[in-house]
């Protein structure tokens, strides 16, 4: 999950995003929600393991976008996205740990600075600081994670919020073909395992999926932009990959399929689409 | 590229860096296996595993219930292995009782005959038949002396029917007709303890699945939690208050203890100081409990005031222990830990500093201390086994041991993420087929070096096997003067580790010639210490130490004072007592 919103080029015939929402500072609207996602999940489901561990979080992903921004670009840098990416880690990560959750804030915060192609990410930086921690951490990291509970309420907070969110965003489409997606392939599953169909489709109607598939596929700063259509094509193939390492019974399958497919769909999208008139 | 860019480069792959450099300065390699000499010089300590020298040849069998859970059968039938140490007969030495769960099958109880050896005399003395076909099945079996005759009784409880024998003189036991028990509940954890401090020992029970549930006649599949870490559809709780004429009645809800978590271990012990014994539960798929006792009036559901009851995990057990020598307890409590996948980490719930009584907070220092990460968890017991004058903790561990190339992570994990209309389905859940679950798991033994860190050294120290283990009782023996362990395994032989401590380690014990003393506090003064146990009547998982408190001493040649509150609250001084000794204590009335 990251905005990006100070940092991004944006394309010129992308929708121009106005400056107030609801009469207020359109950056402030992505970190005002997704706080409140983050404080009704703590009042009624205790999703915090503990408030150090995502307080910092948050601080070392705000202090190492602060910092990294004055080294390259020479100024300090809106600090809404960093916010964002340390709340990100804060609820995805699952230590016992406190450096873990450092540890993945920073590296997180930091592969913004280094993975870039002309100026554009090419990983979802949340999706790269989990996915590394998990490669490099194993003992240490996890994001298997229940504290969302696995009922109905939980559901409707994260999709009231992620609705408006992704519409601000006019990415509907991308979270509603992941959807449909998972599901074409949940049933592929079903007759390929024996397993019941139900059981395929479990992880998605799970709280913690929402949070994967509202806000991490539909970062506007890492999915691609040549057009809708491109970017239905490219979260349809993050589902079929999500489907081949479940296959392969990964656990962290959404995260890997991510970080796979979502850098070559980037870097085709930067080097050989044509911007569409 | 620019100086900046490359510092920036630089740091990220600095940053990449930080577990391997974390992992090399942490010591992460495990202990290696040594031999007794080497341990003993080492640790000072050993185990060496005898259950089959010592005639003790029980293997635990795991029930067969209703084939509509054939899918997941290894994982719903994995409970039943418990351990219980008690001198039924009062010749002053520990013997065993260890619990069976086929449909069947027969419990054990190993009398000591202080040789070395034991012989299982469960049949001979009428406590062995006890899973008889339509009672349901042993999860776990408590001791205590109910009715005050001086010799200890025995509470099975099971899935099915619980049930109360009392003990004839350590010659025989007898079934008492319990009216106050239910008819049928899942049990999975139960304790002896005084809590209104009338001299009669109540009874706590917790039910693990729904008590409308057969688990041999299931109407339907909709048995498993709705929730992996917030379910509340588990079986209800019973405290049976001891009239004192042999009847108990039911007093749960009227003394504030109401609740559907799924428990698997309680236990309990005066937290607050107000001589009265407080109950921690550990819950399955859930917060934790703790009911502080006002003065046996009631119980007030702390569990969030005290902090213990956030951040919901797996507990799997409940065990006390004064790890800092300061005369508090703090609580241990195993949850589940599988690298790479799930990290819940165990809990050791000490009691913060400032605060006391019905306000006492706790930190949970497990991670800080280094008892963290002890697998799929399940029984813990503390012990002061290496006689330097601290608790050490041993822990078993391992869920489902079948075919070790394949496991059943990924499934688990998927199902378990799922709407609780579907996880609460045990026939969503995908099929086993011999895979394991965390199987095969070292075992812990985390040495506690007195200055507020523990190191795992378990495989170096002799303990080797890697069974199913559940449930982890502690006891002297032979009366040696140190702690011996033994374990039960489910589907597994159990296993008797001896104990072989160096010379030069002084300690002190403490046996109740007359009474269980069960609530009883003991603690040690020396060296400006206070060592603190309590006698509990089940502790753990599905387990019960002695009811002798023993203390290590190192190196320590003189205890200033021993003072022991008798569970009746008086309190007795012993000045300068004898180091090296078993006293045996007469407690008045």
């Amino acid at each position: 999950m990251s905005t990006e919103a100070s940092n991004i080029t944006v394309p010129q015939k992308a929708p121009v995003m106005p400056m107030k929402t609801f009469g207020i500072d359109t950056r402030l609207v992505m970190p005002l929600l997704i706080t409140l996602i983050l404080l009704v999940g703590q009042v009624f489901y205790g999703i915090l393991e503990s408030y150090p561990q995502t307080l910092l979080a948050i601080g070392v992903a705000i202090l190492f976008d602060a910092v990294l921004s004055k080294i390259d670009r020479g100024h300090f840098p809106f600090l809404a996205s960093a916010y964002i990416s340390g709340i990100s880690v804060g609820i995805l990560t699952r230590s016992p740990f406190l450096w873990t959750f450092a540890l993945c804030a920073a590296i997180t915060i930091t592969s913004k600075y280094v993975l870039r192609i002309k100026g554009r990410h090419l990983w979802n930086p949340s999706n790269f600081g989990i996915a590394a921690m998990l490669l490099i951490a194993p003992s240490a990291y996890s994001t298997l994670s229940f504290q969302w509970g696995n009922n109905f309420a939980a559901m409707t907070v994260i999709w009231v919020l992620g609705c408006i969110i992704i519409y601000r965003l006019k990415r509907f489409h991308i979270t509603f073909t992941y959807i449909l997606s998972f599901i074409f392939f949940a049933g592929i599953r079903s007759l390929w395992t024996g397993d019941a169909f139900l059981a395929e489709v479990a992880p998605i109607t799970g709280a913690m999926y929402q949070l994967f598939i509202f806000f991490m596929i539909t970062d506007p700063a890492t999915t691609v932009r040549h057009s809708r259509k491109a970017q239905i094509v490219v979260v349809f193939l993050i589902a079929a990959a999500e489907m081949v390492l479940r296959m392969m019974e990964n656990v962290h399958a959404p995260y890997y399929a991510l970080f796979i497919v979502g850098p070559i769909a980037n870097l085709v999208d930067i080097y050989w689409l044509k911007k569409p008139e | 590229m620019t100086w900046r860019k490359a510092f920036i480069t630089s740091l990220f792959i600095a940053l990449l860096a930080v577990p391997f450099v974390i992992d090399y300065f942490s010591g992460g390699a495990a202990e290696e296996a040594l031999d007794r000499e080497k341990a003993l010089e080492r640790y000072g300590f050993y185990f060496e595993e005898v259950a089959k020298k010592s005639g003790i040849d029980f293997v635990h069998k795991a029930p067969s219930l209703d084939p509509k859970l054939d899918n997941i059968m290894p994982q719903i039938a994995s409970m039943g292995a418990g351990v219980s140490i008690v001198d039924f007969d009062r010749d002053g030495w520990s013997d065993i009782y260890l619990t069976n769960s086929g449909e069947g099958s027969q419990n054990a109880l190993y009398r000591n005959n202080g040789d070395g050896t034991f012989t299982d005399v469960a049949s001979e003395v009428g406590v062995s038949d006890v899973n008889k076909d339509g009672t349901g099945v042993s999860m776990g079996a408590i001791w205590g002396d109910f009715d005050n005759d001086g010799f200890e009784d025995l509470l099975v409880y099971k899935w099915g029917r619980s049930a109360l024998y009392r003990n004839k003189g350590g010659k025989s036991f007898e079934e008492l007709e319990v009216p106050a028990f239910p008819e049928w509940a899942n049990i999975n954890s139960g304790i002896w303890f005084d809590f209104d401090r009338d001299g009669n020992l109540d009874i706590f029970l917790g039910g693990y699945f729904r008590e409308d549930i057969n688990l041999w006649k299931l109407e339907n599949t909709r048995i498993m939690p709705e929730s992996f870490e917030y379910a509340k559809n588990g079986g209800r709780k019973y405290l049976l208050r001891n009239l004192g004429d042999g009847k108990f009645e039911e007093v749960s809800k009227q003394m504030g203890i109401d609740s559907n978590r799924w428990a698997l271990a309680a236990g309990a012990a005066d937290l607050t100081g107000n001589g009265y014994p407080d109950l921690f539960v550990a819950n399955d798929y859930g917060v934790s409990e703790l009911y502080i006792n006002d003065d046996g009036k009631r119980f007030i559901d702390a569990s969030e005031a005290s902090g213990i009851g956030f951040s919901p995990k797996s507990g799997m057990n409940a065990s006390f222990g004064d790890v800092m020598n300061d005369g508090r307890l703090s609580i241990y409590e195993t949850n589940i830990s599988e690298r790479g996948i799930l990290l819940q980490g165990n809990n050791l719930w000490v009691p913060r500093e400032g605060t006391s009584g019905a306000d006492v907070k706790f930190d949970n220092l497990a991670n800080a201390v280094g008892v963290e990460d002890g697998g799929w968890a399940w029984g813990s017991q503390f012990g002061d086994f290496d006689n330097d004058g601290d608790q050490d903790i041993f822990l078993t561990n391992g869920y489902v041991s079948a075919d070790k190339n394949v496991n059943y992570w990924y499934d688990f994990s998927k199902v378990t993420l799922g709407n609780n209309s579907i996880i609460a389905d045990a026939a969503n859940w995908p099929a086993m087929e011999g895979r394991s679950l965390s199987g095969y798991q070292q075992k812990k033994l985390w040495a506690n070096d007195g200055k507020g860190g523990f190191s795992e050294i378990a495989l170096a120290v002799g303990i080797r096997e890697t069974l199913d283990g559940r449930a982890v009782a502690v006891a002297d023996l032979w009366n040696r003067g140190v702690l011996d362990v033994i374990v039960a395994n489910q589907k597994g032989p159990a296993l008797i580790y001896k104990n072989h401590v160096s010379d030069g380690r002084n300690w002190i014990a403490f046996a109740f010639e007359n009474d269980d003393a069960i609530g009883a506090r003991i603690t040690v003064f020396r060296d400006k210490l206070m060592q603190t146990q309590e006698i509990h009547g089940g502790s753990g998982y599905c387990s019960q130490n002695q009811r002798r408190a023993h203390f290590g001493l190192g190196g320590t040649a003189k205890v200033e004072k021993v003072v022991i509150r008798y569970p009746s609250g008086e309190t007795k001084v012993i000045e300068s007592p004898e180091i090296n000794k078993i006293h045996r204590v007469q407690i008045p009335g």
